[in-house]
């Protein structure tokens, strides 16, 4: 039954943002059935996806995250009526944003996992898991938060170049 | 300064099988802020809280976390028994270290490691809850039934019997609905009207009961225990008080040739009428459309003959706005129409059943009405074309449910029992007639149900085909059907006199509309929503709106009274109280910040977002900013999220806490 766990060299840490309604309960679903999936997830529990402010994201990047879940209700499922759907419109201009400046996308999973899908919210958890370990740490959000913290502003050479041009 | 107390739970030996539950605890007594941890075999157990209570009142404990199993399991549990010392409850939280870590990790070094990080998580989080007080709303103790068919008048009748004030709103001009239009019933063979007309007088004569009939809901404000609902009543160009209800009018109309709904248009009625002789109430209505006097300006027979002059060519609709504390919706269901193919639905028609054209191809509805003693042949079986009695007649089942080519997948339930009940009718009514049904399964679960479907072909004589039907047309005076037997496997073919179609139970045209008004939620057939299959069946998402009848999904009669029944129960336990009190989970709004966009308005789903006028000291109007009604708040946060200036803050969800836990990571 025991098999011996692979030990890898990097440990991602994923943040999963999900809704108390749907996707709680769906990884709640997953533990009383027992199911396995890999123990580099944190979760937050959110009353709806719709409360999800982007900046958690960067917050969360900021402290080490290596990806991030945001998972809810399906589309026509929200116990709040509609505030998957404001979600989901907040993500995709959001992602446009991050893919700007420069995150990959790779990192960021947003799906829908209803109380009934214990088996989804494993295969979505293992997968971006897997996928993140494959990717490395997610670094330079961490980087400039410490340097931010530092110096008390930003102080990379090319910005030092930019400012000056001003 | 906090003082946090932190109280890890084994769960017997769930938790503390894969995690290291006194690791866990020793931890967890070091993150800054935490007074006391401990550790013991069920927390949610009775000297499990006593310990929590005991050490909140010894160490003073300002907050608490419990880590134990989901706060979807006791969360309730735990906050309770720190209010019992005199905690705010909101000041505590759980720690989901079973579900989502001991039940779904193997390795006790991984599972130990991330259920010290979920305490730490939730210790930083804690830090930051505020008290927040619970939310008392007023009862207004009066309930809204929107349907006066047999679920609405049952749920009307449950109600008002216990003493609170109802208020019953029909479409039509007389309650009854589906049933009144009913023959006999399954599986006793009762009359329909004989048991639902003493129903309907008794609504009509209740003392707690105000009854709108031809009216219907134009909107809803509000919230659980405070709705405004408005009421449009529709004009009758009959005056209610004066009408005696003698019909003359009726019997003087010289309009009398508008096929009359009520019996399927195998009838007539004049302009001005009443649905059926044994309306409630019994004041009749004129039909605008159909109406000479509407049409052409002469004409006002009624009015001459009228003796009290209840007539009232210049009537207006009126709106009435009712507060009520409970919604029922009874709103009940249609059958499928084979004529009709409605554009942009996924709904095909019934091209091979000749897509209504052939006369004497009937729905289930109609062959009630041929059947019904007050019908328009007065109950004896004439086919619509010729008026001849049909010596063989074809029943089809399962016409658009059950069949997801056509577009509706689901069973429609009532079906197979009424047409089992039909070739009974039939074979009472025409002796020496042959019933023939193309099934594709029985599906007769209820009490007597398959008793009386055995009876159908047992001493009844019905022949039951199971194989389902590939086309109908017209050959001379006969309706040819083709089909198959796929029990024996050939094709069969019947010229048949009668077609009879079971077509499928939909819910009301306007479903989705009405629907939207009440902020209720519906399915893609548009039926509407309960809150849970199971657990919730009567009552939906949105507090205070409760299901009866096949408005929820199809059903029989004794399943709709039932229900309407249950939703009544609901209803009379939220009128048990005089104030309601509710989770303080609610969005408000910091008005210093506020600028007044409204970017909360246009996204918030329960319409809780109002305008509030800031002013100063000598009233001059300083700015506009929201105010979000906690009592229609429902706590998504959506607001907060979307707010560009941060000033609406979701009690129990701020920012600051939940990027307290982000940082704690």
């Amino acid at each position: 039954m025991h098999t011996e766990k692979p030990k890898h060299d990097f440990e991602p840490k994923i943040i999963a943002f999900v809704c108390t309604w749907c996707t709680y309960a769906g990884a709640d679903l997953a533990g009383t059935s027992r199911m396995q999936y890999p123990a580099n997830v944190r979760v937050l529990k959110f009353p709806c996806t719709g409360r999800i402010d982007p900046v958690f994201i960067i917050k969360a990047f900021q402290q080490g995250a290596d990806g991030i879940l945001i998972s809810g209700c399906h589309p026509g499922d929200c116990h709040y009526i509609s505030g998957n759907y404001h979600a989901r419109r907040r993500f995709a201009a959001f992602r446009k944003l991050l893919e700007f400046i420069g995150v990959d996308l790779n990192r960021i999973q947003f799906s829908w996992v209803s109380a009934a899908e214990g088996g989804k919210w494993v295969d979505v958890v293992t997968d971006l898991t897997e996928r993140v370990r494959t990717m490395g740490p997610m670094v330079e959000f961490k980087d400039l938060a410490l340097e931010e913290q530092w110096s008390g502003g930003l102080n990379s050479p090319d910005l030092q170049e930019i400012y000056e041009a001003m | 300064m906090s003082r946090i107390g932190v109280f890890i739970c084994h769960c017997g030996e769930n938790i503390s099988r894969t995690v290291d539950v006194e690791l866990v605890a020793s931890t967890a007594s070091q993150f800054p802020g935490v007074a006391f941890a401990t550790d013991y075999k069920y927390m949610c157990s009775d000297p499990g809280q006593s310990l929590i209570k005991k050490a909140v009142s010894e160490h003073r404990l300002t907050h608490v976390v419990v880590a134990a199993c989901s706060p979807r399991m006791h969360e309730r549990t735990f906050r309770k028994a720190v209010e019992q010392v005199g905690l705010n409850p909101f000041l505590c939280e759980m720690a989901n270290i079973r579900e989502h870590c001991s039940w779904v990790h193997e390795d006790r070094e991984e599972a130990t490691q991330k259920a010290i990080e979920i305490v730490g998580m939730l210790v930083e989080r804690v830090k930051k809850n505020r008290v927040l007080p619970t939310i008392t709303v007023p009862v207004t103790k009066r309930a809204l039934v929107i349907g006066g068919g047999i679920a609405g008048i049952q749920a009307a009748l449950d109600i008002a019997d216990a003493g609170h004030q109802v208020v019953l709103v029909e479409r039509e001009p007389s309650i009854g609905g589906h049933m009144a239009q009913l023959s006999e019933t399954f599986p006793t063979l009762d009359c329909s009207q004989c048991i639902m007309t003493p129903k309907m007088v008794d609504l009509a004569n209740h003392p707690n009961i105000i009854m709108h009939t031809y009216s219907e809901i134009e909107q809803v404000d509000g919230y659980i225990g405070n709705f405004q609902v408005t009421i449009r009543k529709k004009a009758r160009s009959v005056d209610e008080n004066k009408c005696t209800g003698c019909g003359i009018c009726m019997t003087k109309c010289p309009q009398k040739k508008i096929p009359n709904i009520f019996d399927r248009n195998l009838g007539t009625r004049t302009a001005i009428y009443v649905p059926f002789p044994q309306a409630v109430p019994n004041v009749p209505v004129i039909d605008r459309e159909n109406c000479t006097m509407f049409k052409t300006g002469k004409c006002g027979v009624c009015q001459k003959v009228c003796g009290p002059g209840a007539i009232d060519f210049n009537q207006q609709d009126t709106l009435i706005v009712e507060p009520v504390g409970a919604i029922v919706v009874a709103t009940g269901f249609e059958l499928y129409d084979i004529t009709e193919k409605p554009k942009g639905s996924p709904i095909k028609g019934y091209g091979e059943f000749g897509h209504g054209k052939i006369p004497d191809v009937i729905d289930g509805l109609t062959f009630e009405r041929l059947a019904s003693a007050s019908g328009p042949t007065g109950g004896k079986i004439l086919r619509p074309s010729d008026g001849k009695e049909p010596k063989q007649v074809v029943f089809i089942q399962c016409v658009g449910s059950r069949s997801r080519e056509k577009g509706i997948s689901y069973c429609s339930k009532i079906c197979c029992m009424y047409t089992a009940k039909h070739t009974m009718l039939y074979h009472h009514k025409v002796h020496d007639g042959q019933a023939y049904v193309f099934f594709m399964d029985a599906r007769v679960p209820g009490k007597s149900y398959d008793e009386f479907w055995r009876r159908a072909i047992e001493e009844e004589e019905a022949v039951y085909i199971r194989g389902m039907v590939s086309r109908l047309y017209q050959k001379g005076d006969k309706i040819v059907v083709m089909g198959s037997d796929i029990s024996v496997g050939v094709q069969v073919e019947i010229e048949a006199d009668l077609v009879v179609l079971a077509t499928a139970v939909q819910p009301r045209k306007g479903a989705d509309a009405l629907a939207q008004k009440l902020g209720i939620s519906y399915d893609k057939y548009h039926f509407y929503s309960e809150a849970h299959a199971k657990l919730k069946p009567v009552e939906c998402a949105t507090a205070g709106i409760y299901l009866a009848g096949a408005c929820q999904g199809p059903k029989d009669i004794p399943d709709t009274v039932s229900q309407a029944s249950a939703a009544a129960a609901k209803v009379m336990t939220l009128f048990s109280k005089d104030k309601l009190e509710r989770e303080p989970i609610v969005a408000r709004v910091k008005e210093n910040n506020c600028v007044g966009c409204f970017a909360c308005r246009k996204v918030c789903a329960y319409g809780a977002v109002e305008e509030k006028e800031i002013r100063d000291r000598q009233g001059n109007l300083i700015k506009m900013v929201a105010y979000v009604n906690p009592g229609v708040c429902a706590g998504c946060g959506t607001c907060q999220a979307t707010c560009p200036s941060k000033s609406v803050e979701l009690d129990g969800y701020t920012d600051e806490q939940i990027v307290a836990m982000i940082e704690a990571l």
